[in-house]
């Protein structure tokens, strides 16, 4: 079971948690028109990445916040971790 | 009986308590602190059981974790448990136990016979055996295997024991009360670490208890004792004992498991019997110590053949001999020890060593006392079947190829000392990258990836006094760099006898004309010649050979047999073994009981259960209840003999004809706050919100953005920035989890909160024509009338002293409203309805009757809205706001969902109007077309129709838009049904949806 750090509560075990996938994909903007393939890229198209990647999290059964995680997918280490509205760098 | 094998004045057991016992329905006695194993050897019980595959008669070979042979059925108050290991199981008065896999007795054995007949199972055989004929499989293997094989019975029982769940943080966990768990643990204490200190067996100590050895002017037992009391009085230390740390997972988080209640006649009231512990541990000290290994021989597995270290344990634990006639075999100082301890008890044992001419303190002491060694001989084969009854030996010349000529000598028992593999289990399944160690033959644990450390044994350090020093300075350091504390603790001076090297044989040459089995895994039966043909056939993965052989993957995990695998496979090979590998190590170290996992959370406690404020009314109304999500609510209210059809049916009718009340508190309600709450709601709902008037209600539909549809519900604006949304029982989670997800991380720009206050408002909805006469008299000073509450419509009122919400929605199709009041006044509110209500014959109505309702008007729920359905197949396309962008709507143009044939709700009514159909069943074309008959679609939701009197149901048919009218076949394999049935509209009953607006 991980330890995950929530950014507003601390260090909380991995079963408080519920799992939102990769962070870095964008919503493409409300009425902007978009290609079928960059529309499909969105909403099924995920790289399956072996190592480093920034992931969400929602601290359900803490303060409901939504977190950025960097994790490694293979080791399983968290680096880091960002509130909602933090720009990952 | 008597215990005949039990000697005076030697052993840690009670002897001021006797404890009776009964083994294959044989009563014995034992003491207080004995194991089951080692009140049955006192008694001179040596065979327990048979082994799995051939069925040889089997023996205790350990004295702990490691057995593979001595395997029991277990009964305990009234219950049986099976897969027990006799040299763990702790006796208590009254305990009894079986044999397993022995049918019909231990003594004789049918099973057996195949020993005798040489149908040998070789390696492969789960592959080969049993593949061909396949006829065979039912007649033959499968009965045969049934009952020959396997580990004891599972009861068919309820499990009534209590099991407990505990988490627990600490900043040192050590697994093991051996020398290193000790010193390590003592070291981090008197530092102020929060240390747990874990031992799997009752007596804390570990080889210190049976070692001859001083540390300061104590024995080592006495130390061990003195550093445990100590512990036991700090606050920052917790000390368990009978606790077996078995899995090491993900960010330093181990789980434990305690055997409160195991080793008593029955469970103390209010105990648990046994606790699972989540550990999240700061740092990780492996002090699990090493077990040791056999050497290989003719007939290894006859009972009497045990490990030395057993015997010795036996001997000073438990005040047992293993024998009295004792042949040691050894390759290493170990089996001296053990020697030694037989001599010092007035028994005589024979030393073979497999060494030419060793000189240590420990090999002289064995001289001076006068025992018989002989050097540079092994065991070739042991002799006898059910007992040894003595043994093969020979010479070995010095290259260890050729025997000399086969003598055999008289003996009872063989204590074998193969030298000693740590015990890495924990390490390795933390992701310690382990390595080979050239001096003691081993695995030991290398470059660590989570925050662990290997100490003493387990780490391959095997004199006493570098595992104190290392123990002592790594407890030290540790806890120094998680307290800042720097307490100085002096060391002690150990006194141990030295040791001098082992001799690197394992495996005994079979002499000339002999082929004696001589097995590897013996819970397995897995022998060397099974792992030579694994080879020969091509096997090379030392993971493929495990799984072919089956070698080590017995409940033991190979424990014992492991390493002495990975050198016949090298040898074979002509590979080191550290090319050849070690299998992976994973979780439970040792068999675990299922009630142990599960813990609290079986029947009725496998979940929460959530109740609504009404629920005590609805059970006094003899409600019938059906869980809903969490939540219970009631079926159908019986009234007489009634059953759920005739029940639901009434009620249904009754809300038709008069008006009938639900409780729908479970509906998720979530209310929504904030200047962009509008805005939020046009994004979320696939239907224009910005419009909506204070005081009015809208249903929605709200998309995934992949255009399934994800839930469905009504919304009303409270007042300017203020709307309560209302959501399915099952989705209420997800629904807020959604809102949430786009608020926190899509657009935080919008100035919205969302709170969950399902469990704020109790709600019940009034449905039926004379809905609106009940509601007048409810609250007589208001306008209910249809212009002054019109469909759709929310007023908040005064609901004799209570505050209450009166939203005019409808799920039944009926006239029909919802009320909210506050959950502490939901009962209040319940019973001033039904006293009201009488007048105009209100009944209440469960789920079975509310879902022939909405069934029969076509109104999409749960299982339309099943996560593969679009707003078009629900027929709610016309809820698709065309001028407005909202989530999931570009999915909505792809190719599948805008297809002209796409799947359609639909109505289906059987043809001869009786037959029921059943949810779930397909419709086709034809039902004698050639299977796989091409499914055009299936029945969603069923329901006998109260308005037309006749079944009816929904499904999702394709080209649905274009069946209207036409003629399929329900089929249901599964309850074996073919119902010619005609396609109609959904919308059975007021097809204009004319009665929620009268
Ligand atoms: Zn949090």
């Amino acid at each position: 079971m991980l330890h995950i750090k929530c950014p507003h509560c601390g260090m909380r075990s991995q079963n408080e948690f519920s799992y939102g996938g990769d962070a870095t994909v964008k919503r493409p903007e409300l009425d902007k028109e978009i290609s079928d393939q960059d529309w499909d890229n969105f909403v099924y198209n995920r790289k399956s990445l072996r190592g480093k990647h920034w992931e969400l999290w929602q601290h359900l059964s803490g303060c409901r916040q939504w977190i950025k995680v960097e994790r490694d997918t293979a080791t399983h280490e968290i680096f880091n971790s960002l509130k909602a509205n933090e720009e990952i760098s | 009986m008597s215990q005949s094998y039990r000697l005076d004045n030697i052993g840690l057991i009670n002897r001021d308590k006797k404890l009776s016992f009964k083994f294959n329905g044989i009563t014995y006695n034992g003491y207080e602190g004995d194991t089951l194993a080692s009140a049955l050897i006192a008694n001179g019980v040596h065979l327990v059981g048979r082994s799995f595959k051939y069925h040889r008669p089997r023996g205790f070979f350990g004295a702990g974790v490691d057995e593979p042979y001595a395997i029991v059925q277990l009964y305990r108050n009234g219950e049986t448990e099976p897969n027990i290991k006799a040299t763990e199981q702790e006796l208590f008065e009254g305990l009894e136990a079986t044999s397993v896999n022995c049918w019909p007795s231990v003594n004789f054995d049918i099973g057996a016979i195949n020993n005798f007949l040489k149908i040998f199972l070789p390696a492969g055989f789960y592959y080969k055996t049993f593949m061909w004929p396949k006829s065979f499989w039912y007649k033959v293997y499968e009965p045969f295997i049934r009952k020959a094989a396997g580990l004891g019975v599972a009861s068919t029982k309820h499990d009534k024991e209590r099991y407990e769940h505990k988490y627990e943080y600490c900043d040192l966990l050590i697994a093991g009360s051996g020398p290193s768990g000790l010193a390590s643990a003592y070291a981090a204490a008197k530092n102020g670490a929060r240390v747990i200190l874990a031992e799997d067996k009752a007596r804390h100590g570990g080889t210190l208890l049976t070692s001859d050895v001083n540390i300061g002017n104590q024995s080592g037992k006495e130390w061990a004792e003195g550093i445990i009391s100590e512990l036991k009085e700090m606050p920052n230390v917790i000390v368990k004992n009978r606790s077996q740390v078995f899995g090491y997972y993900d960010h330093n988080m181990l789980v434990m498991s305690e055997r409160i209640s195991d080793h008593l006649p029955k469970t103390k009231k209010f105990h648990p019997k046994q606790r699972l512990w989540y550990i999240r541990a700061k740092e990780v000290l492996i002090s699990s110590g090493s077990i040791e290994r056999p050497i290989v021989f003719g007939n290894n597995d006859t009972p009497g053949v045990m490990l030395s270290s057993a015997a010795k344990e036996y001997l000073k634990v438990y005040g047992v001999l293993v024998g009295r006639n004792p042949l040691i075999f050894t390759n290493n100082d170990s089996g001296y020890e053990t020697a030694i301890e037989f001599k010092k008890n007035g028994v005589d044992p024979v030393i073979l060593d497999t060494r030419k001419d060793p000189q240590s303190e420990i090999v002289d002491e064995a001289k001076n006392l006068g025992i018989n060694i002989k050097f540079s001989y092994v065991v070739v084969a042991a002799q006898g079947y059910k007992k040894i009854k003595s043994a093969d030996i020979a010479r070995i010349s010095d290259d260890k190829e050729q025997l000399g000529t086969v003598e055999n000598i008289k003996c009872d028992c063989i204590c074998v000392s193969g030298f000693w593999t740590p015990t890495i289990h924990l390490a390795s399944q933390s992701g310690n990258k382990t390595k080979f160690n050239e001096d003691i033959d081993a695995f030991v644990p290398g470059i660590s990836k989570q925050n662990e450390t290997t100490l003493g044994a387990a780490n391959g350090t095997y004199t006493l006094d570098e595992t104190l020093k290392s123990s002592f300075e790594t407890g030290h350091e540790l806890s120094k760099k998680i307290t800042n504390n720097d307490n100085e603790i002096s060391f002690p001076n150990v006194v141990e006898k030295k040791s001098t090297t082992h001799d690197k044989f394992w495996c005994v040459p079979l002499p000339e004309g002999k082929n004696y089995k001589r097995f590897l895994d013996f819970q397995n039966d897995v022998s060397v010649s099974d792992v030579e043909i694994a080879l020969k056939e091509g096997y090379r993965s030392i993971e493929h050979v495990k799984r072919y052989t089956t070698l080590g993957m017995a409940t033991d995990q190979g424990k014992t047999s492991n390493l002495n695998g990975l050198q016949l496979v090298s040898n074979i090979e002509n590979k080191v073994v550290p090319n050849v590998g070690h299998t992976t190590f994973r979780p439970p170290y040792t068999p675990i009981s299922i009630g142990a996992i599960v813990g609290r959370e079986v029947g009725k406690h496998s979940k929460p259960t959530r109740k609504s404020p009404m629920h005590s009314w609805h059970k006094k109304n003899n409600a019938v209840f059906v869980d809903a999500g969490v939540w219970l609510r009631p079926r159908y209210y019986k009234q007489g003999n009634e059953n759920l059809f005739e029940g639901s049916k009434r009620e249904a009718k009754n809300v038709r004809t008069n008006v009938g009340i639900c409780d729908v508190t479970t509906l998720g309600k979530i209310d929504i706050k904030g200047p962009d709450a509008a805005e939020l709601l046009n994004r979320v709902y696939t239907n224009a919100w910005l419009k909506l008037p204070v005081g009015k209600a809208r249903y929605g539909v709200m998309l995934r953005e992949d255009g399934i549809v994800m839930d469905d519900g009504t919304t009303t604006r409270i007042s300017e920035n203020h709307y309560h949304m209302t959501t399915t029982t099952a989705q209420a989670a997800n629904v807020l989890s959604h809102l949430e997800y786009y608020l926190q991380l899509v657009w935080p720009e919008l100035n919205v909160n969302v709170v969950s206050t399902t469990e704020q408002w109790a709600g019940a909805a009034i449905a039926g024509p004379k809905s609106r006469d009940l509601l007048q008299k409810l609250f007589p000073n208001s306008d209910v009338s249809n212009e002054g509450l019109p469909f759709m419509g929310y007023i908040e009122e005064d609901l004799f002293g209570v505050k209450a919400r009166i939203f005019r929605i409808s799920f039944s199709g009926e006239l029909a409203y919802e009320v909210n009041v506050e959950s502490d006044n939901g009962n209040f509110m319940w019973e001033k309805i039904m006293e009201v209500g009488h007048e105009f014959k209100i009944q209440p109505y469960g789920t079975e009757a509310l879902s022939t309702l909405r069934i029969e008007m076509g109104h999409v729920a749960g299982s339309e809205l099943d996560g593969r359905t679009i707003p078009y197949d629900n027929s709610l396309e016309g809820l698709l706001s065309k001028k407005k962008d909202f989530i999931g709507k570009r999915s909505l143009s792809r190719k599948a969902f805008t297809a002209e044939d796409r799947q359609k709700v639909v109505g289906v009514v059987p043809l001869d109007k009786k037959t029921s159909i059943p949810e779930g069943s397909h419709l086709v074309k034809d039902s004698n077309a050639p299977l796989p008959n091409p499914k055009l679609g299936y029945i969603s939701a069923s329901c006998w129709s109260v308005e037309h009197d006749n079944p009816f149901s929904l499904a999702i048919l394709k080209d649905g838009k274009n069946m209207i009218g036409e003629k399929l076949f329900v089929m249901s394999p599964l309850k074996n049904k073919v119902i010619p049935v005609e396609i109609v509209s959904s919308h059975y009953v007021d097809p204009k949806g004319e009665r929620v607006r009268s």
